[in-house]
Parts: C-alpha cells; structure tokens; sequence
C-alpha cells in the first residue's frame, strides 16, 4: 500500500509540476490542481497510513492509540481541500479575465 | 492583563471580519455607510493594538511575563487552537493597524470607488494579516496565510486593467505554488513530530531523535522556502516588483507590510525552532538567509538603481528592504535583531507612504489616472462625479507638499538622520560590530564587513536613485503638470511621515521595547514556557469574574 500511494503522489506531483510550468493559463490551473491533489495525498499518508481504523474514539474500546488513526492529518487535509478549492475557483475568474483583456491565453498575456 | 485585555487579544482577527462580513449586506452604491464602517473598523482596530502594545510593554518594564496564550477552545494548551500574544506579535499588530487607517483613508478619495467590495476585501486583508501575526500554531498559520493571500489576490486586480490583470496572475499562481509548498513543509514536520503547536514543537525539536532528524530538517526548509517567497528572498522574488507596481496605490500601501510576515514568521521559527536549545539542528538554515539576504540587497540595489518608473523603484526599495531583515535575521544576535526591527517599522512606514505618494505624483503624468478613468467607465462611473470632486479642496502649492513628501521617503528609505531610517541602520550595524556593548569590540569577520558595506550602499544606491527621479519629477520635468490633489490625500501621506518623526523622538523607549522583545525571542523560554503552561478557564458560574 505505501508503494502504490508513494508512486501514486510521484506521479501526480511530477505531472503536476511539468504541467505547471507550461505557458497556457489552463495548463497552469491543471497544474495546480495535480500537484493539489499530490499535496492532499501527501498529507494524509503523513498520519501513518493504516487499514480498518477509525479517527474517532469509541466507547468502550479503550484509548489505546494503535487501534485508531490519527485524525489530524485528516482534519488538515480537509481544510486544505476546501482552501485549495476556492483559491482554484478564484484563479479561473483571472484566468478568464485575463484571456477577455489580453486577447490570449499566454501566461505572459502576449504571445511570444 | 485582567478579564477584558485578556479577551482583546481575539479582537484583532474577530473585529475585521465582524465588520467585512456585515459590508457584505449591503450595495456598493452606500459609499458613506461602508467607508464609515470600514473606517470605524481600521481606528478601533488601531486603538485596540496601540492598547494591547502598552499592556506588553507595562509587563515587560514591570519585569513580568510577556507571553499572553489565549485558548480558543479552551482546551490544555498543545492541543487545539491557540492564539498568541507576545511583544513581537503585538508590534506587527499595531504596525499593520498603524498601516492600515492611512491607506483607507487614502482610498475614500477615489479608490473605494473603483470596483466591487474593495473595504471587505480590505479587512478581511487585515484579518488574515492579524491572524498570522497571533497565531499559536503551523496549521492555522497556513489557514490565515491563505486568508490573507486570498483577500490580496482580489485587492492585487483591484481597479481592473490589462496590467493588474497580468501582474496578478503571476502573483497568484507565485502564490498557490507557495501554498502547496507550505503544506509539505507543515505536514512533514507534523510526521516526525507530531504536533502543530509552536512552542510544543520547540520542545520535541530539542528532543528528536538524529535518524528523524533530516526529515524533520527537509520539512522545516521546505516550509521555509514558502515563506521566502512571500518575504520576496532572491531568486524567489522576481514575482514581486510587478505585482506591487500594478496594484492600485492603497493596496499597494497595505502590501507594503504583507512581505513582511513572511520576515515575521522566519524571524520567529528560526529562533523558535532552531535556536540554541535544538540540539544539531541548531541555526539550521541561517546561512541560507544570511547569503539569500545578500543576493536579495543586491539585487533590489540594482533594481533600485535601473528603475526608471516611481511604482518599481518602490518595489525594489521593499526588497532591499527584505534583503537587509534577512541578513539581520541571518546574522542572529539580540543587538542585530532590535534593530532590524526598528527597521522594519520605519522602512514599513516609508515604503507605504511612498506608495501613496507615487499614486498622487503620477496623477500629473496621467498614467494611472488614465487606468482609473477606464475603469471608472467600466463601473459606471460618469461625469457627473468628476465634476463634483472639483469643488473639493484643491492643496494649494501642491507639488511642494509632494516634493516635501517625497524628499521625507528619500531620506527614510536612503537611511538619512534624522528620520528614523537613519537611527535602525546605525543600531544594527551597532548591534552587529559591538556585540556585546559600545567599546566591547566584537571580531570583524568577513561577513560582517560585507554585510556594513551593503547596509551603507544600499543606502547610497536608495539616495542616488530618489535624487535623479526627485530632480525629473519636481525640478526638470518634460511637461510642468500640476496634478489635482485631495487634502485627504495628503493627510494619510503626512500621518505616515509624521508617525516615522515619531519614532525618531520616541527612538529611547520603543528601542528598549525592542530590546526585550529581540532578548525574548534569542531566549525562547519564556515563551514556550508561557504557552505550555496557559491556565484554563474555568466554566462560567464556577469561577470569579
């Protein structure tokens, strides 16, 4: 399992970044949205990666910690979703903006 | 502190948004509700900053503790969220605050007019702002990081324009890449640690194991990349001049001190993590800063040198600006860090002005004045405004006012006495060659030296450039405009200006308040100790009001 996640996380960031720094406005979101996706997954595998275990105490199991996961990566990874959302949502508003003032859909808002 | 100073230090981050949220009810034809409420917002928030600040500074001159933990939650201090209040904390607060009354006055003139939202895209500025100066913990930082960015990414397009367009484009993807980065940075540290808190990991740093060591390392470099990029380091800076530039003056104003959290948060954890309790990982990463500071200087001195528009010379001057905190931050000893911190007050200061002037310059040489006008169309704004606004109070001898103002920048930003610029260059080169006390005598070493001359060239450089474009402007310009300037354009110029006199007469007491607060910060115990240690509220009803 910490295989496949690990190639799984290589994979998406390494695209992520080689889309990234293509000169179109849409690579880039595609990019970004990759390497988001790449981050998320790398957040979460940092609680320990761990199969049938709730984040929640229960009653009456006991408190002993290494029959849970931890929750926190969990938590974090849900706050940087909804971050990650809206600030992509915000790019495609300049990213359309600037195609509508530039004329193109260059980074540098000029073809070269 | 007692009941309600205790519960003031959530005022700065509740208050802003309180009062950005409420905007958000209403049109933005009611001009004169927002601007009031924004305006009573921005003053309460300064008085609230200026009171906690002489809370700190009656502790720290009474010789009492100076870390103020608030537990949001309520819960045992490392877990969940808490909010800190320490001297650094609150001289950010009352900075930013002292900041931001100025540029939104400046923006009643014209600016607030010119899109949509722009006082709640300001506060919630100011939140985010507030929110990383008092945060606890890594994860929340990141939360009022993003808070911030997001507020800065609408005011960056502020005012439309196919420049701010293309500017902001960088600067937000510049940005988001930076987000990310942060994350891992964040979620590696938690991995080897396991914990967010601050001064929690302060303590599991000094005690990790050396095989988790690297990780731990790769982690807090990797976090520390993030904020480079926000404090502008060479080679991750090239994104700023052009975003500063383009932004609408206010903004641009408001901004001046955005680059500086990221200083902040560096300042901070490099001292909070990897000082001299952090067992191998001690003063981990300083050369980086110490060497990125330098190549940042320089590169700003040559930026300063080579601008030939006012908005870039402003933009590279907050990058000198940045290079010569990071070189202080890098050479790290308590003398240095006092006065990179008057520094960063007084440049701050003069950078912000300096923006707001440049906007009032420039309205003569119509260049942006011919942006707003467009943008004015766009928005609906006819004639008929414009016409109103020239009954307004037309300064007489405008462009001696201005000249005036900008010969103050000039003398600030080159480091001239007396204005405060002047005093926090020859504390910290004080600091750095008399380690321990005038007539000490510390050891010269080559670093220091490099260090002395780029202090005093990048002086040389911030003076010969303001000459050169004072002289074009005022003296031999190519067509003698006289731009139409607001006495309410001026004042938030001159309250700026005159809150850096301020800090040259008063230069006694706030450096002794420096002092204290750099000795906390290179002894880190206190705050640690103070944070762990935060007693819990008791429930209502059981406890003594």
């Amino acid at each position: 399992m910490e295989l496949v996640l690990s190639i799984g996380i290589g994979v998406l960031a390494g695209a992520g970044v080689w889309v990234l720094l293509r000169p179109r406005t849409y690579q880039v979101i595609i990019g970004l949205a990759l390497l988001s996706y790449a981050v998320n997954l790398f957040i979460f595998s940092m609680g320990r990666l761990k199969m049938n275990a709730a984040p929640v105490l229960e009653k009456g199991v006991g408190v002993d910690p290494a029959l849970y996961t931890d929750p926190i990566p969990q938590a974090l990874v849900l706050t940087a979703i909804v971050i990650g959302f809206a600030t992509t949502a915000l790019f495609l508003v300049v990213l359309l903006a600037a195609r509508g003032l530039t004329g193109t859909d260059h980074v540098d808002g000029r073809e070269p | 502190m007692n009941f309600w100073s205790d519960h003031l230090i959530v005022a700065p981050i509740v208050l802003p948004l309180m009062a950005a949220a409420f905007l958000l009810f209403f049109d933005d034809r009611r001009r004169v509700l927002k601007s009031t409420v924004s305006l009573l917002a921005a003053t309460g928030l300064l008085a609230i900053t200026v009171l906690l600040l002489f809370h700190l500074h009656m502790d720290a001159s009474a010789g009492e503790a100076t870390t103020h933990p608030y537990l949001v939650g309520n819960w045992p201090p490392p877990f969940a969220i808490v909010l800190v209040l320490d001297p650094l904390s609150g001289f950010m607060l009352a900075l930013t605050a002292s900041l931001a009354v100025p540029a939104l006055i400046f923006s009643l003139a014209r600016w607030h007019r010119a899109g949509p939202h722009f006082h709640s895209l300001f506060l919630l500025l100011l939140m985010g702002l507030n929110g990383a100066f008092l945060t606890g913990d890594l994860f929340n930082l990141f939360v009022f990081f993003e808070v911030m960015l997001a507020a800065s990414y609408g005011l960056v397009l502020y005012g439309s324009g196919q420049l701010r367009v293309r500017a902001g484009l960088h600067y937000i993807v510049v940005n988001l890449a930076a987000s990310l980065l942060f994350l891992i940075g964040v979620s590696l540290i938690y991995g080897v640690t396991g914990t967010l808190n601050m001064a929690h990991l302060a303590q599991r740093i000094a005690t990790t194991q050396p095989e988790d060591r690297l990780m731990l390392e790769a982690g807090a470099a990797i976090l520390g990349i993030a904020f480079l990029v926000k404090a502008g380091m060479w080679p991750l800076s090239f994104w700023l001049p052009p975003a500063y530039s383009a932004a609408a003056a206010p903004v641009a104003a408001i901004f001046a001190v955005m680059s500086k959290v990221g200083i902040y948060v560096l300042l901070r954890l490099s001292l909070l993590f990897f000082g001299d309790d952090a067992g191998s990982s001690a003063d981990f990463g300083r050369d980086v800063l110490l060497y990125g500071g330098m190549a940042t200087l320089t590169f700003g001195m040559i930026g300063v040198l080579a601008s030939q528009a006012l908005g870039r010379l402003a933009s590279f001057s907050v990058l000198v600006s940045s290079g010569t905190l990071l070189i202080a931050i890098g050479i790290g000893n308590a003398g240095v860090t006092t006065g990179a911190l008057f520094y960063l007050a007084s440049s701050t200061l003069a950078i912000s002005a300096f923006f707001l002037l440049i906007e009032l310059i420039e309205r003569g040489q119509d260049a942006t004045a011919n942006v707003l006008a467009v943008t004015m169309e766009a928005y609906g704004e006819g004639e008929e405004e414009e016409e109103e606004e020239a009954g307004g109070v037309i300064m007489p001898g405008t462009l001696a006012v201005l000249g005036f103002g900008f010969a103050a920048c000039g003398m600030l930003l080159a480091g001239m006495p007396p204005l405060p610029g002047f005093l926090a260059k020859f504390a910290m080169l004080s600091g750095a060659l008399n380690p321990g006390g005038i007539g000490e005598g510390g050891e010269m070493t080559p670093v220091l030296w490099a260090f002395a001359a780029l202090l005093i060239l990048s002086g040389l450089a911030a003076l010969i450039a303001m000459t050169r474009t004072g002289i074009r402007t005022f003296w031999t310009p190519v067509e003698q405009t006289v731009p139409r300037v607001l006495l309410i354009e001026v004042v938030p110029v001159a309250l700026l200006l005159g809150l850096t006199l301020a800090l040259t007469v008063q230069a006694g007491p706030v450096m002794r308040f420096l002092n204290t607060t750099a000795q906390g910060l290179h002894s880190p115990a206190g705050y640690i100790e103070g944070v762990m240690q935060a007693p819990r509220t008791e429930p209502w009803g059981t406890s003594k009001p």
